[in-house]
């Protein structure tokens, strides 16, 4: 158990460490011109820090399958919910 | 002693079945939270397809520095909010508090920041309405890009403040000596909570602060 | 511990008579009761305001409500019969008495959020209701922008607001479904063993969860713009109108599925008991659920065909329409499957039954045609419309919950109704249904446009013979109402099986003891182990 707990709270840690890092990383990101790359790669690192989250400090890693499935559900069905609404738009 | 088959309802068999109904169930209504926030983030998007200049221009105005330390804030209570569930699967009650109480004092002073965030737009005239800054307003969308500003940080900040309620809750229960190494359900599914509210940020941070800034 | 036993074996109508030990219980069952009250009064609201819409439009003239109480009675008979009637009906009665039954449970894993979905929901009602006195809303049931946040000046925020909170009802009965079915099966019940009730709950859950919030905070939206006078969907300040149309059907499309799944959970259930015979294909039948519900999250845009959408993602939306008739195909064929050999009784669950399958039919296949984007062109805003969706909902939907109204309620109540003049009602509820609403059909080809309160003297022939139907439909409808009264008091106690049929609620005693089980079942064989002859 304390020996759990001591990788636990290096795990903890080293989560916080790579959030800021990633934070800096898109702020940086912001005063690079990509032009449209730039909301690329700032929701790629949103993306990496939401698994860092939801898999580490909640713990998904250590749930059911369904649990996890249920997880993403919310953002896979914001994915039914954007996509088809700017194919409307994009395409007008 | 206080164990998880103290708290067994009756409609359930054993303690883990009760367990992992209670995540299953968190977990699910996080998804509808994501969903409703998902309704702004299409709007969003839409928006931000048809008015991309405005999106970039109105960007601008929104203060750099103070988003990406309320970001860092918001970070650091996550961390101290799985320190504070670390502790009590250690019996460190103590330390549970204190993690507690420090996560919901971050969430405060990341409300109180944005607060005078507000406050600091209001006087550049950047809220829409009648009082909005004419010179953005010849420019399409930057008045709808602080629409969806407000009305998404004031959700989010609806869900941080709700949180914050949660937190001095639990750290109330804990100090009584309610949650144990065997039994710490309750602050479990406050801490997904807190966790969610804090992924909203981590994509609204980008939108509204980063657009454009070279 | 010994009280709990006692409970246990006390039915849980007669455990605890006061009223409060009914508005304070957990029970999921007493909950349902509840739910099918408050319903059931709803019903008879929008039924009220459909009756006064009748007679309007009995001749051509103005004659009998003005033009803007003509939109107030369709708008309210819209949100109350979407909202407090068709989308709670099945899940909160049914569902609620029957999915912990079914899976071999004590209770929903949440007693408490059930009940609190029940004040929620009541709450909800009542900000409706006092919309209607304050004096109505008239934007119709989809509120539409810009109409809703600029220009009326009704109570849009009201009925708004009603809607939004009603909302979390569904969202919390869905969420307790949701985990009731995934953590509180009985030993032995693995997924392939569920009855297809309980599938189409479990499936009609996940579209209430994933779908409502957005509804939520698309009102809020209204709300906001109303109040603020800020403009996410006013075309002066950059909004898009369409962006509102997006979001409410993505919510209203799907919610269309939440209405029919469970009615075609309930069909399943009594076909089968009815035609003593295995459901026909029970795993295409599970994948056509989930296929509808999943598809049914995508087809959204057929709404805006004519909205100022683009082409091409009306094509995409046409396309994905026309898929998501394939799995309800799939599932009127296996129905008629069953039938086929079986030793068919038609007794009044079944005549529901039956009825259903015919009805959804039509309403499935007109809305072939008004999913072809050509064809909407001419057919859109017209009655072909109202029909198409009354066929699939009242038709449909209605008659669904009906039938699983008559085919339970020995096991709800303990008491047996009178076979006779419920075979009666339903034949005459068929019947009225129809001269109701096949006319609309006619009348919507023929370019009479909806919710206008006049109409040209042609179409007064069709119009009189749908107002005659609404007379038939609602004596109908009120004639089960009293002999299910009649049955409460005076009815023949009701044995635990009297239809001889399968499934873990009909092992227990009607009504059921406020546990359900005195043991946890253990389930070891498919559901609907029907023999063809086990009837003799």
């Amino acid at each position: 158990m304390n020996i759990d707990e001591k990788k636990n709270l290096r795990t903890y840690l080293l989560v916080w460490i790579a959030l800021l890092v990633l934070l800096a990383l898109t702020a940086a990101s912001a005063y690079v011109k990509l032009g449209s790359f730039n909301i690329v790669v700032s929701m790629c690192i949103s993306i990496a820090k939401t698994a860092l989250v939801m898999g580490l400090f909640m713990e998904l890693r250590r749930e059911h399958g369904t649990t996890i499935v249920f997880a993403i559900a919310g953002f896979f069905w914001l994915i039914l919910l954007i996509a088809p609404t700017l194919s409307d738009v994009v395409t007008r | 002693m206080n164990t998880a088959a103290q708290h067994l309802q009756e409609q359930f068999d054993t303690s883990r079945q009760q367990i992992k109904a209670a995540k299953l169930g968190m977990w699910t209504f996080l998804a509808t939270e994501v969903v409703l926030f998902g309704a702004l983030f299409c709007a969003y998007a839409f928006y931000r397809y048809v008015f991309p200049q405005g999106y970039a221009l109105a960007s601008k105005h929104t203060d750099f520095a103070l988003g990406t330390i309320e970001t860092a804030i918001l970070l650091t209570s996550s961390l101290t909010m799985a320190l504070a569930i670390r502790a009590t699967r250690l019996a460190q009650r103590k330390a549970t508090v204190y993690f507690l109480a420090a996560t919901a004092i971050l969430g405060a002073a990341f409300i109180g920041i944005h607060a005078t965030e507000y406050l600091q737009e209001w006087h550049e005239h950047l809220w829409p309405g009648k009082h909005f800054d004419e010179s953005l307003r010849g420019v399409n969308g930057t008045e709808m890009f602080f629409t969806l500003y407000y009305v998404m940080t004031c959700l989010h900040g609806l869900h941080v403040t709700i949180g914050i309620g949660v937190l001095v809750v639990l750290a109330v229960l804990s100090f009584r000596g309610r949650f144990t190494a065997g039994y710490y359900t309750p602050l479990e599914l406050g801490g997904l909570y807190w966790h969610l509210v804090d992924i909203v940020w981590i994509f609204l941070y980008p939108l509204f602060y980063l657009v454009s800034r070279t | 511990m010994t009280q709990a036993r006692t409970a246990m074996a006390r039915s849980y109508l007669s455990d605890g008579t006061t009223i409060r030990s009914w508005l304070t219980t957990s029970d999921h069952k007493r909950i349902a009761i509840m739910f099918s009250i408050a319903i059931t009064a709803f019903f008879f609201i929008g039924g009220l305001a459909a009756t006064l819409i009748r007679i309007e439009l009995a001749t051509p003239q103005g004659d009998v409500v003005s033009a803007e109480t003509y939109n107030k009675l369709f708008t309210l008979h819209g949100i109350v019969m979407v909202w407090f009637f068709l989308i709670p009906s099945i899940p909160t009665t049914l569902g609620n008495f029957l999915l912990p039954i079914m899976v071999g449970a004590r209770d929903l894993a949440f007693p408490r959020l059930n009940l609190a979905s029940l004040y929620i929901y009541i709450l909800g009602g009542i900000f409706t209701i006092v919309t209607v006195i304050a004096g109505g809303v008239d934007t119709g049931w989809t509120f539409y922008t810009p109409y809703s946040t600029m220009f009326s000046n009704s109570y849009v925020l009201l009925a708004a607001a009603g809607v939004f909170i009603v909302g979390f009802s569904s969202i919390f009965t869905g969420l307790n479904f949701i985990v009731t079915v995934h953590t509180m099966r009985a030993p032995g019940m693995t997924w392939f063993r569920l009855p297809l009730f309980v599938w189409a709950m479990y499936s009609t859950s996940i579209v209430m969860v994933l779908a409502t919030p957005v509804l939520a905070m698309t009102l809020a939206l209204i709300g906001i713009e109303r109040i603020a006078g800020i403009g996410f969907f006013d075309p002066a300040l950059g909004g898009d109108p369409v962006l509102f149309q997006h979001l409410f059907w993505f919510y209203s499309h799907p919610a269309v599925y939440i209405m029919v799944l469970p009615a075609m959970g309930v069909v399943s259930e009594i076909i089968t008991c009815f035609a003593r015979k295995r459901i026909f294909g029970y795993r295409f039948m599970v994948y056509a659920i989930a296929a509808i519900a999943v598809i049914g999250f995508l087809v959204w845009g057929h709404h805006m065909f004519v909205a100022g959408e683009s082409m091409y993602a009306g094509l995409v939306f046409s396309l994905l329409s026309f898929l998501v008739a394939v799995p309800s195909a799939i599932k009127v064929f296996n129905w008629t499957a069953t039938l086929y050999k079986g030793s068919i009784s038609f007794d009044a669950p079944m005549l529901y039954a039956l009825g259903f399958v015919g009805l959804f039919l039509i309403g499935g296949l007109t809305g072939l045609f008004l999913a072809a984007t050509a064809v909407d062109v001419h057919l859109t805003q017209t009655y072909f419309v109202v029909a198409h969706f009354h066929y699939i909902m009242v038709g449909g939907a209605v008659m669904a919950y009906l039938g699983g109204i008559h085919y339970w309620w020995p096991k709800i109540t303990g008491k047996l109704y009178r076979e006779g003049i419920a075979q009666a009602a339903a034949v005459l509820m068929f019947f009225g249904f129809n001269l109701t609403f096949f006319p609309q059909f006619l009348l919507g080809y023929l370019g009479m446009p909806r919710r206008y309160h006049e109409y040209a003297d042609r179409f007064q022939m069709l119009n009189v013979l749908s107002s005659a139907g609404a007379v038939v439909l609602a004596l109908a409808y009120l004639i089960p109402l009293t002999y299910f009264t009649w049955s409460l008091f005076r009815g023949e106690r009701a044995p635990a099986n009297p239809w001889r049929a399968t499934g873990l609620e009909w092992t227990i005693p009607s009504p059921p003891p406020t546990h359900n089980f005195t043991h946890t079942p253990q389930i070891s064989d498919e559901p609907y182990a029907y023999a063809p002859d086990s009837r003799e």
